[in-house]
């Protein structure tokens, strides 16, 4: 069986690479943007994670990212970990930018910042 | 009002506009009865399937609503099932339920509902309500599930054959994929805000709507008389005569009101004497930019450019902002872009780049300009895009928080700097100016007024600082007054610092869009308005029933005035006699 004799070095060096996000959205992640985060992190075979303030929750899980209650404001850490966390991350990260960015557009008339 | 009628009014807000009349159908939300009871270990496999079974079920009927939903207003709104999918497929829940299904050896409807309950009560105790209310997502898919194990059909929600007022605790995403949305007139419910779904997805249907009514489920019963108002978030029972008679008036007039705000989007700004108030549009992403020529507005009075910096690792290079500042300017050119240099630090950091610190006080923090002058790099890379940008010839560049007379100058020298480097030939000519939203700027207007080509008052920071109130903060949020006399008066410096000094004033605070404000806001002499896009017919309809005596009456009057209230009730005086079916 190959399980023993593999050589040293023909697997991979699992990654593990973090992000921080800030929620801009001003319903927070809500529904919507977690699904969209979920759904893409299923595709990757490393795991993903996702903390606020400490509190860490699979970023598989859409009751985990609820769970989180991540409103605007919050700061969010992201965690991949595993053979395809480089790829995994810059997806999941541009996905929750791009659920922001379409849910602005649809739901947010000028908030008012100046 | 009659003396013998009955009516019975319930106060909730109005959250998609219009008026139904008809019978109410008052659907309550049962909670399912789950009963314990104990299972042999050699039952636990039988559980399981029960339990896939019924996941399998609810997968299929979630999908059958996407599809209808789809079908009936769009995939937008019907991508909120995609969440609830995910509900049913997720590990930590599934897994959750199989574990306790081990150790407690009890019926799986039972354990599901406790740590369905156990999630939902996570949620109820959110502070933000926002997201305290997609809390009711999850209770939607988990109530489903729960009844598909418990083998029993659908919650029948919506089986009238007539048409109706739907009155409900709340409306879950089902339940509005359920309904028959031609049958349903007008929809109230206990629960919900403007942002709940109940409320999207009436606006999206033309559903007049009125949420937050607390308990009128308990109060009502179906086959009862009501008159619903989505505009005030009335809901009337047994209507009088007298009231159904002034509501066939209101119907008439906003039906023609909404058909002038649409023909107003061709017409100008301008009052009924003929002055012309520049009225255009707040805008954030580039995407936005469609809005504007859409409402009627003349050009974009606030591009906010922090956008740029959201979620990313590496600063946007010159080249990247150069275009996106192009594109906008090109797609309102000949009207005016008006943008705000980088408002980053305090709330609104720039993750991964800048480290700013944790800051006790970010609103009286490193900011905004305060952040750029030390960020140079930064800053230069922005305004030397502007200053290409410019070449399309609508370009106009405004610096925020302004403090005071040496920080405008530093600003301005680092801009003569990038010109230079940029040469005469690549760009265009280009107004420079101040945004005045912190008190001393606002004091001293006359010293800045004569160094920059326009100011633009942002109104929620004046205000904010003037009175120092955090409107975020619920227990002071009602300090925060528009019209207090200081803000009045402050406004007041301005407008005059900057005719005096021949240079145009504009708001783009929140205050422009307060159809109230609008007659003080001309009596202050404000040459521009500048509010997110789709107020800007209702503010035009204002500027356009207004005329300038009567206004500049009003700030003579109101600058003799003690108090926020009295200040308030004068703008209300002329609003209302001159467009009062514009407010509430």
């Amino acid at each position: 069986m190959g399980l023993l004799n593999r050589k040293p070095g023909s697997t991979k060096q699992p990654l593990k690479i973090e992000k921080e996000l800030t929620v801009i959205n001003p319903l927070g992640l809500h529904m919507r943007p977690a699904a969209l985060f979920v759904r893409i992190a299923s595709r990757y075979r490393c795991e993903v994670w996702i903390s606020k303030e400490g509190e860490e929750v699979n970023g598989k899980s859409i009751m985990g990212l609820m769970m989180l209650t991540a409103g605007q404001g919050s700061k969010l850490k992201v965690r991949c970990e595993g053979v395809d966390a480089d790829k995994a991350i810059e997806e999941v990260v541009a996905s929750v930018i791009e659920a922001e960015t379409g849910e602005r557009v649809f739901s947010v008339e000028d908030i008012g910042l100046n | 009002m009659s003396g013998d009628s009955k009516e019975i009014r319930f106060q909730g807000a109005g959250v998609s506009p219009g008026l139904a009349r008809g019978l109410i159908h008052v659907v309550r939300d049962d909670l399912e009865d789950v009963v314990r009871y104990p299972i042999e270990r050699s039952q636990i496999g039988n559980e399981i399937a029960r339990f896939e079974a019924a996941l399998v079920q609810t997968r299929v009927q979630i999908l059958e609503m996407q599809q209808r939903i789809a079908e009936a207003i769009g995939a937008k709104d019907a991508a909120i099932f995609d969440a609830h999918l995910l509900v049913v497929e997720d590990r930590t829940l599934i897994d959750e339920v199989l574990r306790r299904l081990e150790t407690e050896r009890c019926n799986v409807e039972w354990v599901f509902q406790e740590v369905a309950s156990n999630y939902a009560e996570t949620l109820s105790k959110i502070d933000d309500p926002y997201l305290r209310e997609r809390a009711m997502d999850i209770q939607d898919v988990t109530r489903r599930i729960v009844r598909n194990l418990q083998g029993k059909a659908p919650k029948p929600l919506l089986s009238m054959g007539e048409p109706h007022i739907l009155v409900a605790h709340n409306l879950t995403p089902s339940d509005t994929a359920t309904m028959n949305r031609n049958l349903v007139l007008g929809i109230a419910t206990d629960l919900g805000s403007s942002t709940s779904h109940t409320a999207i997805i009436a606006r999206s249907l033309n559903i007049p709507a009125v949420v937050g009514l607390h308990d009128v489920t308990e109060k009502l019963e179906s086959g009862q008389h009501v008159l619903l108002d989505g505009y005030t978030g009335a809901l009337i029972v047994d209507p009088a005569a007298e009231t159904l008679a002034y509501y066939g008036e209101v119907e008439l007039r906003k039906g023609l009101i909404t058909k002038e705000l649409k023909r107003l989007r061709e017409t100008p700004s301008t009052t009924a004497d003929g002055r012309h108030i520049v009225l255009s549009a707040n805008i954030e992403l580039p995407g936005d930019v469609e809005s504007v020529a859409e409402n009627g507005a003349e050009g974009i009075g606030l591009y906010r450019t922090e956008f740029l910096f959201v979620n990313r690792d590496t600063l946007p290079t010159e080249e990247e902002q150069y275009e996106t500042y192009r594109k906008v300017a090109e797609r309102v050119h000949p009207d005016p872009l008006i943008i705000r240099t980088f408002d980053l630090g305090g709330d609104k950091l720039a993750v991964g780049m800048v480290d700013v610190g944790d800051e006790l006080n970010p609103f009286l923090g490193w900011r905004a300009i305060r952040f750029c002058l030390e960020n140079i790099d930064i800053f230069k890379t922005q305004l030397r895009a502007i200053v290409r940008a410019s070449v399309v010839g609508n370009v106009k560049i405004m610096f925020p928080m302004i403090s005071g007379l040496e920080e405008l100058r530093r600003a301005k020298e680092v801009l003569e700097e990038c010109k230079k480097e940029i040469g005469s030939t690549k760009m265009g000519r280009m107004e420079v100016g101040a945004m005045i939203e912190i008190p001393s700027a606002a004091i001293s207007a006359d010293a800045l007024a004569r160094e920059v080509d326009f100011f633009s008052i942002g109104t929620n920071d004046l205000i904010q600082y003037t009175i120092a109130v955090d409107r975020v903060n619920e227990r002071i949020a009602h300090l925060y007054e528009p019209t207090h006399p200081a803000v009045l008066r402050l406004l007041k410096m301005i407008a005059d610092a900057a005719h005096a000094n021949k240079i145009w004033v504009g708001v783009c605070g929140e205050m422009a869009r307060d159809v109230a404000l609008i007659p003080l806001l001309i009596g202050l002499g404000m040459d521009e308005l500048s509010v997110g896009s789709t107020s800007v017919p209702r503010v035009k309809m204002a500027v356009r029933s207004l005329a300038v005596p009567e206004c500049q009456q009003l700030v003579s009057d109101a600058l003799q005035l003690q108090t926020s209230s009295e200040i308030l009730a004068r703008c209300l005086d002329v609003a209302t006699k001159r467009y009062g079916d514009l407010l509430g």
